[in-house]
């Protein structure tokens, strides 16, 4: 059996070598930013990767990957896990600041329904803005503290926020201004440079290893990866946002971990939820 | 102050199924905190639910149900409109009810 | 405590009561003191099974009594927990006259995990979330008719790696 695993995974190895030789060869250009050219590719590679897989189940990660899985994952989803954030976040966003405002004053369509439109680049300030950084904005905005983007609050929030736009398709825009061509490059750069003790990049697992195991998890392919956040993982018995997720994933792979809403990790949230342009918010989610 | 319990009941012709699902922490004594300390046991030892002031089901639980403990059964008689109370009391001697309709 | 209704009268069943006539008619329960009632007999919460440590010592605590494995029972859990922690598992049956229906995990610290009243009307079927300490045993023991039936399956629980 042990054998049997380690051929496999050589074999993985040299045919996922020969595929991101070819997938980084269809990819555009260094010199020319193709984002269209780039969703595309990236949308192709894994549903041709995974013929059986339905579309919008990429967004279900390792559910998506193996029954097994699958089967506890519905069980659990009858009543989720995520229910009470997802209660506490709906308080919380209809709950007044103390000058009397509120969370649906800060944006479009009172906060409803509009998650799928996040990260966005935001031209006047020329950088990325992600749903939890609007948030934190929107409360300071109103003089109210900001809160910590891996703790429960911000988790609440984006769970309610993100329950409203489910079943919409993740919906990202590049302008045309080069810097948002810029952000999004960065992050896709991020995305796929190797760091850290494990000399591992995202794409690593989730590009050339999903549905396999790395340890005992079932990883998840990229495609739509960011559609089921925030959500309940089993291994924290909580919630955690984007933000979380980032961090944690870098610190398991032995990388340093970034400051929360750091630059790279908005642009790598840009980059990957544009990639996933289409498939549905799956949002809140659980995960093993 | 919201109630840690909620209820889903729903009535099929005679049967009514329910799923209920309430936040606890269910610490089994057996995992430490991040100084190293162990965190003591607290977990809920009995959950109730009653139907026309009659027990359709009684749940006796150990710190080995899962946080946020969730359970499904289905019981005979209940209609749609009716009520149904649920309580729990645990190893501190807290406890928490609350009354659902079927629907 | 919580009434549990007059019929309600497992235990006159357990009790091996001759009068099992009685049983299912409604009549109020009759208390027969002078056998001392098992936990699983009335509504008083089970400490002693629960502080057992093995499953056939927990089994022994609640009822007394040693099960037979039957297909009669199915027992529904992963063949891999995706989390220890959070391992949903249920049980269903055939068998009728269900009074009560335990889970044990046979390497957990205290195997007893839940044990459930049945009150007659209520369907013989559980479905909940367990923890598991490890790679073990799940039994589900259905008290039907007074006597124990079982249905065992094994569930593999590994250490989380690096995530999905």
């Amino acid at each position: 059996m042990r054998v049997r695993a380690i051929l496999f995974s050589a074999i993985a190895a040299i045919a996922s070598g020969t595929l991101a030789c070819i997938a980084a060869s269809a990819l555009a250009a260094p010199d020319k930013i193709d984002p269209v050219a780039d969703a595309k590719a990236f949308q192709k590679y894994f549903t041709d990767k995974f013929p059986k897989v339905k579309y919008e189940d990429f967004v279900n990660g390792p559910y998506s990957m193996n029954e097994d899985m699958r089967r506890q994952w519905e069980e659990k989803e009858q009543f989720p896990p995520y229910e009470f954030a997802l209660e506490a976040g709906k308080e919380m966003f209809s709950t007044p600041f103390k000058n009397g405002k509120t969370y649906a004053d800060c944006f479009a369509n009172g906060g409803i329904g509009i998650r799928q439109n996040y990260p966005y680049f935001d031209e006047k300030e020329g950088k990325v803005v992600t749903l939890e950084l609007a948030l934190n904005r929107c409360r300071e905005a109103n003089g109210e503290a900001p809160y910590s983007y891996v703790k429960d609050e911000m988790a609440s929030l984006t769970a309610y926020m993100a329950y409203t736009s489910r079943g919409k398709r993740m919906d990202i825009t590049i302008p045309s201004d080069p810097r948002a061509l810029e952000a999004y490059e960065n992050g896709k750069r991020y995305f796929y440079t190797r760091r850290g003790q494990l000399n591992f990049s995202c794409a690593t697992c989730h590009v050339q290893s999903p549905g396999q195991r790395i340890r005992a998890e079932v990883l998840a392919p990229a495609l739509g990866i960011l559609n089921a956040l925030p959500i309940y993982r089993s291994e924290w018995s909580g919630m955690g946002t984007t933000s979380r997720r980032f961090v944690t994933c870098n610190s398991q792979t032995r990388a340093v971990p970034l400051e929360p809403q750091s630059d790279e990790y908005r642009d790598l949230e840009y980059f990957l939820s544009y990639v996933s342009n289409g498939l549905p918010i799956s949002g809140p989610g659980a995960r093993p | 102050m919201a109630s840690t319990i909620r209820v889903r009941a729903t009535a099929s012709g005679d049967t009514t199924e329910v799923q209920a699902l309430v936040q606890h922490p269910m610490d089994s004594g057996f995992v430490k905190d991040a100084q190293g300390q162990l965190i003591p046991p607290h977990f809920i030892q009995q959950l109730t639910f009653e139907h026309n002031g009659k027990t359709v089901f009684l749940a006796n639980w150990g710190p080995a149900v899962s946080k946020d403990p969730y359970v499904k059964f289905s019981f005979k008689g209940g209609a749609k409109g009716d009520d149904l109370k649920i309580s729990w009391t645990d190893n501190k001697g807290a406890n928490d009810s609350t009354t659902a309709k079927i629907g | 405590m919580n009434n549990v209704g007059p019929s309600l009268s497992r235990r006159m069943l357990l009790q091996g009561a001759g009068s099992v006539a009685l049983i299912g008619l409604g009549f109020g329960a009759i208390s027969f003191s002078a056998i001392p009632a098992l936990a699983a007999a009335n509504d008083k919460y089970p400490e002693d099974a629960f502080k057992q440590k093995s499953d056939a010592d927990a089994i022994k605590a609640l009822y007394g009594k040693t099960a037979e494995a039957s297909d009669k029972v199915k027992l529904d859990a992963p063949e891999i927990a995706e989390n220890g922690g959070v391992v949903p598992i249920a049980v269903a049956t055939t068998l009728t006259d269900v009074t009560s229906i335990a889970f044990l995990a046979s390497e957990n610290p205290n195997a007893l995990a839940a044990f459930y009243v049945i009150p007659e009307g209520t369907v013989p079927a559980v479905a909940n979330r367990l923890k598991m300490a490890k790679t073990c045993n799940v039994i589900a023991i259905v008290e039907a008719g007074g006597k124990l039936y079982s249905a065992t399956k094994e569930v593999k629980v590994t250490v989380g790696g690096c995530g999905g």
